[in-house]
């Protein structure tokens, strides 16, 4: 056994109300550069949809993550070691700009420097890649809440099979839900094992996956490797860069930003401790259906003696044990099993987990003129509509229903018996114990779906103060910039230039 | 090390001195201290600053045919050069075997390249984003690159394939070996035709901006990824190079 532990995420699928604001904050504090304007590393999809960039969920086509091949091992499906470095010239699968979008700005000058005359100036919009005017045809959030679904949401490539008819068909019964999504700092991390220059790491301490932006030769097979499309070219340095996971706040002991300023409150940080001798095993689980349960077994019980006795000798602080016991990830994934991840067959094991929404099956209760406060009604429409179902599952499950319908139930026994206990009944506990749930761990589980506090939804020890003396090299520069120390230095050739004027009077 | 004996001094001008001993030595050492200051300096520039997310469709296949172009191209250049003609003769290669060979197999290798090339210079320039992005050190690059390919390709086409055939070995290639075995013999390319010397001019040129552009991403070539394990984790306080110095220096205070 050799343990290791990693600060996870778990979002509240239900709760995001998709207002952006972690998209936004998360672009001001490491995006807002020249060269990866067109960079989200969180961004908030409308599900239904194609995401961004677009379909990056067809890896048939983008052949991102991991696969078995026919003898069962695991591969990349982007091709083995030879083929990546055979394609270093010219990279067959890497999305072009026209995939995320050409980011914009606007002639905000325009407003106040207009002549006088009969029309009120406007701001148009320039291609901040050329410097030309330009029409805005896509953006990383163009179908939010569904805009233009009936042109595109079609696309989206987790709708397959016959029950995608339906869907489309259907469409002004709709469902839609929103999907933040960001790196998701894999157990198995695709991006890492696809790098030629071995310039991606996952770190022992905290299995946050970063960019050694010194050792990046930028010969972008990370991008095509990561299944999510985490990875981003920064096209004025020739790097990669990628979701940070706020390690200089994760190390401080804080959340990282997007959690910071979740308007719903919907995101969980806690750590969970893991054996990194069964990563390999697990992904490489021949069902994908098992996958799930495969990435579980990976997962290590704090409170268990030999695991604490196993994690003191990978040098695991005390401080770090005790936070993994009161980690909310570990009680959301391995103890209440209400949260899943994002597309378990890529084989990445990804580390950002999700309570899936009730609320498409709740719709689907109203549309069929069911009640939906009566859970008899709700389990039954949980079973029977399947179009929200297979959709989800598609999602969270690799196709098995089975597991979204258990969720989806254990979260409808959960509301039903906690608003009779809030209305100041006993409570029916018949519901419960169909899903498997004590009236004690109702209340838990609600507590923390529910009314979880600042504490009790960011668990986040602070790094350990034996690394003080280097993390005090790195408190006083930006992370993604070079990491030559702060002595003045003059930009010599081959150096790139990192502001590029975008007011568009340049020839 | 650079100072030629003085019988080298009285046999040949002060030009041919400058420009056959001189200019390739500096250049030679331009090309050494500067790829070791910029490596100990600019790791962050050290890439090969993919341009394939603004522009892929010449990309595909301008940069393969230029890379697989140029690797014959610096195949071609290693026999030509650094083997004597003794010893090709010596292994039973006639001198008309191999100038036919070196001819076809040149021609194929050298219209790969400028093809290659030619396709990542329109993209270049004809792309207004890949051209907004186009550094100082691209801009040095590009030219002298496609300079130092087009002399060396008109020079086989002007005198090899269609010219009479002009054996540069006893010539141009006494003159490279004498570089670098510290024996200088400049009298040995004074007489090669134009077309040969500014190409071998405009290659020393390129090889001392060689350090300060792109080019540096070829001494990073992959090839240890053949036999790395996959996953690699590394611990927080060896994160960065300076990170680990500067850990080094505070334990020095305590102690």
């Amino acid at each position: 056994m050799r343990v290791m532990a990693q600060i996870a995420m778990v979002m509240s699928l239900d709760k995001c109300i998709g207002c952006h604001t972690c998209s936004v904050t998360c672009k001001q504090t490491w995006t807002n550069r020249t060269g990866v304007e067109y960079a989200w590393f969180n961004n908030v999809e409308t599900k239904p949809g194609v995401g961004y960039p677009r379909r990056y969920e067809d890896q048939e086509h983008w052949k991102g993550g991991w696969m078995l091949d026919k003898r069962g091992r695991l591969v990349l499906r982007s091709g083995g070691r030879l083929k990546r470095l055979l394609s270093l010239f010219s990279n067959p699968d890497l999305p072009s700009i026209e995939d995320y979008y050409e980011p914009v700005t606007y002639d905000y000058d325009n407003l106040v420097s207009a002549p006088a005359g009969k029309d009120i100036p406007v701001a148009r919009p320039r291609s901040v890649l050329t410097g030309k005017p330009t029409a805005i045809t896509w953006g990383a959030n163009w179908e939010d809440g569904l805009g233009g679904a009936p042109e595109h949401a079609g696309g989206d490539p987790n709708l397959t099979g016959a029950w995608a008819q339906k869907v489309k068909f259907e469409f002004e019964q709709t469902f839609l839900f929103h999907l933040p999504r960001l790196c998701e700092h894999c157990l198995n991390p695709a991006c890492v094992s696809a790098c030629p220059s071995g310039a991606m790491y996952k770190r022992v301490e905290d299995g946050i996956v970063l960019v050694d932006q010194d050792r990046c030769r930028g010969w972008r097979m990370c991008v095509t490797a990561c299944p999510y499309k985490k990875v981003y070219v920064n096209h004025a340095t020739g790097k990669a860069e990628k979701c940070t996971f706020c390690f200089p706040r994760i190390e401080a002991g804080q959340p990282t930003v997007c959690s910071e300023t979740c308007v719903g409150r919907l995101r969980y940080l806690g750590l969970l401790l893991y054996d990194a001798d069964r990563v390999g095993e697990a992904a490489a689980t021949p069902d994908e259906h098992d996958l799930l349960d495969a990435q579980r077994g990976v997962f290590l019980d704090p409170h268990d003696p030999e695991v604490i006795t196993a994690a003191r000798e990978s040098g695991i602080p005390e401080d770090w044990l005790d936070a993994a016991r009161r980690s909310p990830v570990y009680d959301l994934v391995m103890r209440y099993k209400v949260a899943l991840t994002l597309h378990p067959e890529y084989r990445t094991q990804p580390m950002v987990w999700y309570v899936p929404p009730l609320s498409p099956v709740l719709d689907a209760v109203d549309v069929a003129g069911g009640n939906r406060d009566d859970p008899d009604h709700v389990f039954a429409a949980v079973t029977r509509l399947r179009i929200p179902l297979e959709y989800l599952a598609e999602l969270f499950t690799a196709g098995d229903t089975d597991v979204v319908a258990g969720v989806l139930m254990k979260l409808t026994a959960l509301r039903s018996y906690m608003r009779e206990r809030t209305l100041g009944e006993p409570g029916d506990e018949t519901a419960l114990k169909a899903v498997g749930l004590t009236a004690r761990q109702a209340e838990d589980l609600h507590r923390l779906l529910a009314v979880a506090k600042y504490q009790d939804r960011y668990v986040v020890p602070a790094a350990h103060k034996e690394d003080a003396a280097a993390l005090t090299a790195m408190e006083n520069r930006c992370p993604v910039e070079s990491s030559v120390p702060a002595e003045p230095r003059k930009v010599m050739l081959g150096i790139p230039t990192l502001r590029r004027r975008t007011t568009g009077d340049h020839g | 090390m650079t100072t030629a004996p003085p019988t080298l001094a009285a046999a040949t001008g002060g030009t041919d001195l400058l420009l056959w001993v001189a200019v390739p030595y500096v250049c030679l050492a331009v090309f050494v201290v500067g790829h070791v200051w910029r490596y100990r300096q600019d790791q962050f520039g050290w890439t090969t600053h993919t341009s394939q997310l603004l522009e892929h469709r010449w990309l595909r296949w301008g940069s393969p045919l230029f890379h697989l172009g140029a690797f014959m191209v610096i195949a071609g250049h290693v026999v030509g050069l650094a083997v004597p003609a003794s010893w090709t003769e010596a292994v039973g290669i006639s001198e008309h075997t191999y100038h036919t060979t070196a001819v076809w197999a040149g021609s194929v290798a050298g219209v790969t390249m400028v093809a290659g090339l030619g396709m990542l210079c329109a993209r270049r320039l004809l792309t207004r984003s890949i051209r907004l992005g186009t550094d100082r050190s691209d801009k040095l690059l590009f030219p002298l690159l496609s300079a130092t390919v087009l002399l060396g390709i008109t020079a086989t086409a002007a005198h090899n394939v269609f010219g009479g055939g002009y054996d540069y070995r006893p010539t141009v290639s006494v003159w490279f070996r004498g570089v670098f075995t510290l024996r200088p013999e400049p009298e040995a390319i004074t007489g090669a035709p134009l077309l040969f010397q500014l190409h071998a001019l405009t290659a020393c040129l390129l090889f001392a901006a060689w350090p300060f552009t792109r080019l540096v991403h070829v001494w990073s070539a992959p090839i240890g990824y053949l036999v790395r394990p996959y996953l690699v984790y590394r611990r927080r306080a060896t994160t960065a190079r300076p990170t680990a110095r500067l850990g080094t220096s505070a334990a020095e205070r305590r102690a």
